[in-house]
């Protein structure tokens, strides 16, 4: 196998191994659109971070983080609805990136592995960033995993049960942020939330208890991976796009097997 | 009994929403072994008030005093969690971390949700899910137990069961009880004391009292004082497990179904 490749699965491997569990409570608080609004303003990050000579993967956390913070404050009013604030800030962020970046005369972005993924060329350091970036982010997840089942249940019950809801809220947002910046190089802007939402929601039909879907969703994304990794190499499809596939065609097949959840109802 | 410290005390509480007072002027009090019901029509600010108490809601005017230790089992008028989510009975139950294996083992026998246990929690009827909820909120072993609407979904003899149920609880916890519900007549025969709310207070008072006021006679057209015989006697069964401070509720119960 050629290193590159080697790499590619690698680093696939990483990024599907954090999306699942986290695209999982991402499924069950229905904050799919959420995740592609923060997704969106990752082109922007990329942007600044070269215009300020700082990693882009850095940039990203910090715009993305930057975002999620002004949804949660632009929530609290009540004169526009939630998916109407993400439909205006999605866009505009994603607008705004693709203006900056033609801003930056010198700098020639390729603009479409950022919006669709380049993972052929993922290199050492960006393996580096997925696999540390990645073992923050479970490692975060783990210690919100209770509270943040918790809220997402039932958020004011929670509440009065001692959980700090706001505080959770924001963590769970900043590690979708994280997240983002590390799968970026893996599926692109554009692409990115299904890798979290597809292989969860594939999930939901074999799993019993929530850490079981977050499990198998991860083993679901692993295989999307492989998948569409190995159908690139062959077919010479786009990456990106083709593990995406990949996970879409698994979706369709577990709608086909018969759940398992009533066979434990009984 | 009822010279001890409240456990939870709304003093002067007012609550607007834009510019509607949704809560004016509202005083209650709970304290341990005490059952206070909030009655009232739909839209008088019956949840607020409860939410308020719960700490969820800022009150735009007055005071909430806790008492330091109070410890809060809330049930939710209703629950509903997304079908994406495999969640079992028994895992909806741990969490958060509510008890011991013990305690929970003698919580699930009280209310019969054993058979229950694997389930999954979306699947099961709206008759269980309050006993579900019940339980969740008792784990914790609170000492102040805060119930919105928690028979609704019940028919009336499930209700009459649940109302002894709360007070066979807070028997056994002491804990105080603040509800609402605009089921009037059950819900009365089980409270220590009733406050009928409609944005303010219109009159409290003992549930025969309150029973005979204008005011409440005002809110509640054409509910007649005193007809619910069996509830009644139900308080009165209630005396004989209960203890000292309920005996006299039962004693004027046992004259009016006389009368």
């Amino acid at each position: 196998m050629p290193d590159f490749l080697l790499y590619a699965l690698l680093g696939g491997l990483g990024v599907a191994l954090v999306a699942g569990p986290i695209g999982s409570f991402i499924v069950w608080r229905r904050m799919a659109y959420f995740g592609d609004t923060l997704s969106h303003s990752a082109l922007l990050g990329v942007a600044l971070g070269f215009l300020l000579d700082v990693s882009p993967t850095l940039a990203v956390i910090v715009v993305c983080a930057l975002l999620a913070i002004l949804l949660v404050a632009m929530q609290q009013q009540r004169y526009l609805a939630s998916d109407t604030l993400l439909g205006i800030l999605a866009h505009s962020a994603l607008s705004l990136g693709l203006v900056v970046v033609a801003f930056m005369e010198t700098l020639r972005l390729d603009l479409v592995s950022l919006l669709f993924g380049d993972i052929l060329a993922v290199s050492m350091v960006d393996l580096a960033w997925i696999y540390g970036g990645g073992a923050v982010a479970l490692a975060i997840l783990i210690v919100l995993w209770r509270p943040l089942l918790a809220i997402t249940v039932h958020e004011e019950l929670a509440r009065v049960e001692g959980v700090p809801v706001l505080a959770v809220r924001l963590a769970f947002m900043l590690l979708i942020a994280l997240v983002i910046a590390v799968a970026l190089k893996i599926v692109g802007i554009l692409l990115i939330t299904s890798l979290m939402i597809i292989p969860a929601a594939t999930a939901r039909r074999f799993a019993t208890s929530p850490e079981q879907m977050a499990a198998v969703a991860a083993v679901i994304g692993a295989a999307a991976v492989a998948g569409g990794l190995a159908g690139s190499w062959q077919w010479d499809t786009p990456t990106g796009p083709s593990i995406v596939v990949a996970a879409f065609v698994m979706f369709l097949l577990a709608m086909v097997v018969p759940a398992r959840r009533t066979a434990t109802s009984g | 009994m009822s010279d001890e410290t409240p456990l939870i005390e709304l003093a002067a509480v007012s609550v607007q929403f834009g510019r509607d007072p949704v809560l004016d002027d509202v005083s209650v009090t709970v304290r341990p072994g005490q059952i206070v019901t909030v009655i009232g029509p739909n839209g008088a600010g019956k949840t607020t008030l409860l939410r308020v108490a719960l700490g969820l809601q800022k009150p735009s005017g007055g005071a909430v005093i806790r008492q330091e230790s109070l410890r809060l089992g809330y049930m939710p008028q209703r629950l509903t969690i997304d079908d994406t989510m495999p969640l079992t009975v028994r895992r909806f139950l741990a969490l958060t971390k509510n008890g011991t294996g013990q305690d929970r083992s003698s919580v699930i026998e009280q209310l019969g949700i054993g058979s229950l246990l694997r389930h999954p929690v979306q699947h099961i009827s709206g008759g269980e899910m309050q006993r579900v909820l019940l339980a969740r909120a008792i784990l914790r072993r609170p000492n102040l137990l805060v119930l919105d609407e928690p028979a609704q979904s019940l028919d009336v003899g499930g209700q009459a069961e649940f109302y002894t149920l709360i007070g066979e609880i807070r028997d056994r916890l002491n804990c105080g009880v603040l509800l609402v519900s605009h089921d009037l007549h059950l819900v009365m025969a089980a409270a220590d004391n009733v406050v009928c709310l409609n944005h303010h207070i219109c009159c409290r008072g003992k549930p025969q009292d309150v029973q005979r006021d204008p005011a409440y006679l005002a809110l509640f057209p054409g509910q007649q004082p005193v007809t619910g015989l069996a509830v009644y006697e139900h308080a009165h069964d209630h005396a004989h497990t209960a203890g000292g401070d309920i005996v006299p509720v039962a004693g004027e119960a046992e004259e009016q179904t006389v009368a």
